[in-house]
């Protein structure tokens, strides 16, 4: 009856209920998840199916999830923000979680205890997952909360999605749409340049006069290339220009303009500039950034931080093996190793030593046809680190609507899988 | 249509009339027998993580939505013949060729024999 009472009152769909192992009695380890993306959100799941016994706390301050893939296909107008977006209350309930409703303000690393507010949350193991950061440091005119808001990087799925979506509808046809990409590692390698393809396919269909120039801090596109140029130098030729080695030095918010090191001063009506990224706040402000105070170093085999016993990170802010990328994909690949390796220690059995993961990425080229890259990765003993398993992974030979039709499958399915 | 997509697909989730048959069962059974992993077993365990991956695409417990990506409580043997026959490249793919061969047969049979084992 316990059961139907709350079925009931919390108004659950009885599959989450079935799916409520945390039924339960919770007597086990204290863990506590601070970031409720696709890393912290899926271990907070997969905890919950692997050892029902733990009292798992996610500490979140939004009260949805808004998913960055297909944000881009927003931006285009294809989706809305709101399909894109999740609330978090049936997924808390469901997985019988503890949810502290604020920004984790520090992590008191030597007492075992996150600070939110007024809250003190003792754990006996640590997840944090706080995605990344924003770097403004090294660009002259968005030094200012105010200055950097009138140029949305839209590289965190939400309100400045929808507004770099407007600033793209107020575009008069003619107008020139500059996008920075900064420096690896960011968060999605082909993002930006899906990005776009997608902010290309918008001109071309509704102002056919206008232009995108793609400024990129690197050499060369960084995912993706040969099937994005194609793209590029086919269907969008004319319409997006591509600029490597731009380093972007200042910004004139006032005037629109932006200043290279090497390319001088560029006009244009609507500006995206991405900035350079690093771990969230949080990691680095409680010493977990240890490479290059930037990034967060980890065992591959648990995602425990090398720079602190019983705390784990897993998400954008690691220092990711070499080939392994950050993205919402990946987060939620680490997210079920670790949650494994503490649900294993504390089922009494050793962390598993051979940990498997996999990267399927889908990026829209158009409205409707897709490109995608998969991989296998596998933890390496010697190395000590995850290798991409010989023979695995590659390319879509060409775009196509069918990968399209797969792109939105996934999106549901890793969906339903992180926050089911 | 497009825009509508993702919640479509959330909304039948909900899935009310399996539901009522599992309120039923769920009812009548201890409640740490909904445990899924009370095994203990290492090898077993590893097997469970490493499916986990797979969730990823084809959705908790293999029931994906989506032509053809539902692999939870597929017969084993559909599943292992499918993943060696991506692997060799004797089955055409637009994806899980890429996949399969990142793995050995034998950790492709026991995730196969994993995800049929789900209901």
């Amino acid at each position: 009856m316990i059961q139907r009472r709350i079925f009931l009152k919390g108004g659950l769909s009885a599959v989450s209920l079935v799916a409520a192992p945390h039924l339960a009695a919770q007597t086990g380890e204290r863990v506590v998840i601070v970031g409720g993306g696709f890393g912290g959100a899926t271990a907070a799941r997969y905890l919950r199916r692997f050892n029902p016994a733990l009292q798992i706390t996610l500490v979140e301050p939004a009260g949805e999830f808004v998913m960055c893939p297909m944000s881009n296909r927003v931006i285009h107008g294809g989706l809305q923000l709101r399909d894109i977006t999740r609330p978090y209350g049936r997924f808390v309930t469901g997985n019988g979680l503890r949810w502290v409703r604020a920004r984790a303000d520090g992590i008191d690393v030597a007492a075992r205890e996150v600070r939110a507010g007024a809250e003190r949350i003792p754990y006996d193991r640590l997840i944090v997952a706080p995605g990344v950061d924003y770097v403004y440091e090294g660009i002259e005119g968005l030094q200012t909360a105010a200055q950097q808001a009138l140029v949305p990087h839209a590289w965190k799925a939400g309100e400045q999605t929808q507004q770099l979506r407007n600033l793209l509808q107020a575009l008069p046809d003619g107008g020139v749409v500059a996008m920075t990409v900064p420096k690896v590692p960011y968060r999605c390698p082909p993002g930006p340049y899906e990005r776009a393809s997608l902010i290309a396919h918008y001109l071309q269909t509704r102002k056919p006069k206008s232009k995108l120039i793609v400024f990129d801090a690197n050499p060369e596109i960084q995912a993706k290339k040969g099937l994005f140029e194609a793209v590029w130098k086919g269907r969008y030729r004319g319409i997006i220009e591509y600029v490597p080695n731009a380093d972007l030095k200042a910004v004139d918010v006032a005037t629109g303009t932006l200043d290279f090191a090497m390319q001088g001063k560029v006009k244009a009506q609507v500006l995206n500039v991405i900035p350079p990224q690093r771990a969230g706040s949080i990691a680095r402000s409680s010493g977990l950034a240890n490479v290059g105070d930037r990034w967060c170093g980890v065992d591959f085999l648990s995602y425990e931080s090398t720079a602190a016993k019983g705390v784990y990170v897993i998400g954008d802010s690691i220092a990711g093996a070499p080939g392994m990328p950050k993205s919402g994909h990946m987060a939620n690949q680490e997210a079920k190793v670790c949650a494994g390796a503490i649900s294993a220690q504390s089922l009494g059995m050793d962390v598993p030593s051979d940990p498997i993961i996999a990267n399927t990425c889908y990026s829209f080229v158009s409205q409707s046809e897709v490109i995608h890259v998969a991989a296998v990765y596998r933890y390496d003993a010697a190395k000590k680190t995850m290798v991409t398993a010989p023979g695995s992974g590659g390319l879509s030979a060409e775009p196509s609507v069918m990968e399209g039709l797969y792109a939105m499958a996934w999106a549901t399915n890793i969906l339903n899988d992180t926050l089911g | 249509m497009e825009a509508s997509c993702l919640n479509r697909i959330e909304r039948t989730g909900t899935r009310p009339i399996r539901a009522s048959v599992f309120l039923g069962l769920i009812l009548m059974l201890p409640l740490g027998a909904l445990s899924q992993t009370d095994a203990r077993d290492p090898a077993a365990f590893q097997v469970q993580v490493w499916a986990a991956s797979c969730m990823a695409c084809h959705g908790p417990d293999g029931r994906a939505e989506g032509t053809g990506l539902a692999i939870g409580g597929r017969p084993a043997e559909e599943l292992r013949s499918k993943l060696l026959g991506y692997k060799t490249g004797k089955l055409p793919a637009t994806i899980m060729h890429q996949h399969a061969k990142g793995y050995s047969d034998q950790e492709l049979a026991r995730i196969a024999d994993y995800f049929s084992s789900l209901k």
